[in-house]
């Protein structure tokens, strides 16, 4: 099951929202998820990004088994995980597990710290009282809260200490793989730098494999292996972080990685020239994507869409241009 | 006599009543902006940033409680201004607003170009002294001011790039994208030609391309409008974009000040010092700030950071320090040392 066999593997998802007019006859649909497809290693951080509307949300929903994706396949351990349901589903929810953007949101104001954590055991495991008592409180302390907090409620502790909790909570199941859906997006920098170090801390004990989605790239980079960038429900670009960031491959990573604001670098609002927003994800453009914004676009781009493709070894790229050249930033 | 400084705010203390006690979001806060000047606020949630914005646009809520200090605008106190000239004059006409949140700024039921010319309707810089009162109500629009302020919003449109101006006023808020409404929201700061425009957090909501996209239009119609404003921010990259001066506040407190240039280089309060080392950064440990931000309404006395800061030593706790510094400004009593730079 371990070794160089890939932890999650996924194929060909595609997951469409359909749109309805003011008959509620379906008119269009929209395409969070096309065709995506890629593998997660264990103990690896699989980093992905995208704007808003990109589609990374679904695709962590539909990982976690609360979307139902229209085609394509999920395996996880070597299971086919796309279409279970019930109890088997449950046991796999176990080992895979999917935490929100603010974890200690989920508690429940009118149980203790204690019974929160307690739960997902007595419902998971056949673990005795004593058992689960002892696990509780390991995970307690792995999150770096002492023992008294288990006898509070959820509103007298901070709203850092929450979040703490609300992770212990995930972690209590022991999962193998644990879908992070921006586990960082509004909160302060000092706040998020802890959060971050927490992740990584409990990677190392817990041996935890990582679906890190965020929209923030330096955010990404620093807490990534790999990182695959996501654009109107598709991977345009997945590739090791360093050469992710050394040599983006797809113009649309350029410009991306091209806004980010770097103090005491180059001001970006001198520099930045990516102009509009991207198209409505419901009246796509034949060929790529991303063709309108696009500094590359030729004729073959309205023509064909671009396969995510490898240019190096470990470096997959959705562009016509990508082989030919190095970095284009 | 006037003076280089358009907005002055000194000494301000204010805060909340709440059912558990007093909270004094702002303590002691000076702050100063220049004609024409791109000012940074920054600083983490709770810190006191939205409250002094709201202060300074005569907009705090019910509950709130000024002590003491002044905010002088051109030369008018707003606070004891009489309330009437404040609401003509000064609120939504020589200071106006950008909101983080463009998806909430706008009513979705009325076409964007009815809620343009509602806000022209009364805060056009062409409307005479005398359309005020009870009468005003009554009044109609007058019609030659009407088309002279309806072109001047259409330039508006124009400068901030939205594509064909006359058909967006035609439309309803819902069919315009998060980044084209902070345009608008941006168009509509600037109509009544402004000296003050304070954005709360303009680009939180917006994603990193777009954000770029709006940093470099509010800098760029700042310049050409020759307008300052007040930009709160929580991104210390946000600031360094396209700010000319920098203010960090913690907890209700300001802890330094200093044109972008030397802030960056030679940052001295050791809260500031710790915020930059938190922003993540390739190749190196995540660092955090070791404790939590205090509850305002029991904070720590003298410098809000001392339980936090580890040179803080018992001066800390017993007085505020004052401000040090002519150029870039610092309140601390172990400002961090930077080689020679720290000399003025």
């Amino acid at each position: 099951m371990t070794g160089p066999e890939p932890l999650l593997e996924v194929r060909g998802l595609r997951r469409h929202f359909p749109v309805r007019n003011a008959f509620g006859r379906v008119t269009g649909a929209i395409k969070a998820l096309d065709d995506v497809t890629f593998k997660v290693r264990p103990g690896e951080t699989f980093g992905i990004v995208g704007e808003s509307g990109c589609g990374k949300t679904t695709l962590g929903k539909t990982l976690a088994g609360i979307h139902v994706p229209d085609a394509g396949g999920i395996a996880f351990e070597g299971q086919d995980i796309t279409h279970l349901r019930g109890a088997a589903r449950g046991a796999v929810t176990q080992r895979l597990q999917y935490i929100h953007q603010d974890p200690g949101n989920a508690l429940d104001p009118r149980w203790k710290i204690g019974r929160s954590l307690d739960e997902p055991l007595a419902v998971h495991t056949t673990l005795t009282r004593t058992e689960r008592e002892a696990r509780v409180r390991e995970i307690l302390s792995a999150v770096g809260l002492p023992p008294g907090h288990l006898d509070l409620y959820p509103h007298e502790i901070s709203g850092g200490q929450q979040r703490r909790v609300g992770l212990a909570r995930i972690l209590t199941l022991q999962p193998r793989l644990v879908i992070l859906d921006e586990p960082t997006s509004g909160l302060d920098v000092s706040v998020q730098a802890m959060v971050l170090k927490l992740l990584r801390d409990l990677q190392v004990r817990f041996e935890l494999t990582y679906v890190f989605i965020s929209h923030d790239l330096s955010v990404v980079r620093i807490m990534c292996d790999r990182v695959g960038v996501m654009y109107l429900g598709r991977f345009v670009e997945i590739a090791p972080t360093e050469e992710l960031f050394a040599a983006p491959r797809h113009p649309y990573t350029c410009s991306l990685l091209s806004a980010i604001p770097e103090i005491g670098g180059r001001r970006v609002t001198e520099t930045f020239s990516l102009e509009g927003e991207p198209p409505n994800a419901a009246l796509l453009p034949s060929g790529c994507r991303f063709q309108q914004r696009c500094p590359l676009a030729a004729a073959i781009c309205a023509e064909r869409e671009p396969e995510l493709d490898l240019v190096t070894d470990r470096h997959r790229a959705a562009c016509h241009f990508a082989a030919g050249k190095e970095s284009r930033l | 006599m006037t003076t280089d400084r358009l907005l002055e705010i000194t000494e301000l203390r204010l805060g909340y009543d709440t059912g558990r006690g007093f909270a004094r979001v702002l303590d002691g806060v000076s702050l100063s902006i220049g004609r024409g000047r791109i000012m940074g606020l920054v600083g983490e949630s709770g810190c006191g940033k939205t409250t002094l914005a709201r202060a300074t646009l005569g907009i705090l809520s019910p509950n709130a409680r000024v002590e003491s200090g002044s905010i002088r605008f051109d030369g008018n106190d707003l606070l004891g201004m009489d309330p009437v000239r404040f609401q003509r004059e000064i609120k939504g006409r020589r200071i106006t607003f950008i909101p983080q949140d463009p998806y909430g700024a706008f009513n979705p039921l009325f076409r964007v170009g009815d809620q343009i010319m509602e806000l022209m309707k009364w805060k056009s810089p062409r409307r005479e002294p005398g359309e005020w009162g009870l009468g005003a109500l009554m009044t109609p629009y007058p019609r030659a001011r009407r088309k002279a302020d309806r072109e001047q919003a259409l330039r508006r449109l124009e400068e901030v790039q939205i594509p064909d101006p006359e058909r967006a006023f035609a439309k309803l808020p819902g069919e315009f994208s998060g980044g084209q409404r902070q345009r608008l929201m941006i168009a509509m700061a600037l109509m009544t030609e402004p000296d003050l425009i304070i954005a709360d957090e303009p680009t939180t909501a917006l994603d990193v391309t777009i954000q770029a996209q709006i940093l470099k239009l509010i800098r760029l119609l700042a310049t050409t409008h020759g307008v300052s404003v007040l930009l709160t921010t929580h991104d210390l990259g946000t600031a360094y974009e396209i700010c000319d001066d920098i203010t960090v506040m913690y907890a209700g407190q300001e802890v330094e000040m200093a044109p972008v240039d030397t802030f960056f280089v030679a940052p001295q309060h050791p809260y500031t010092v710790r915020l930059l080392d938190s922003l993540p950064r390739p190749g190196r440990e995540i660092r955090e700030i070791a404790g939590e931000i205090p509850s305002l309404l029991d904070p720590p006395t003298g410098c809000r950071f001392n339980p936090r800061c580890p040179a803080a030593t018992p001066e800390c706790s017993a007085a505020r320090p004052p401000v040090a510094g002519m150029r870039h400004k610092v309140r601390c009593f172990h400002p961090v040392a930077h080689g020679a730079e720290v000399a003025e």
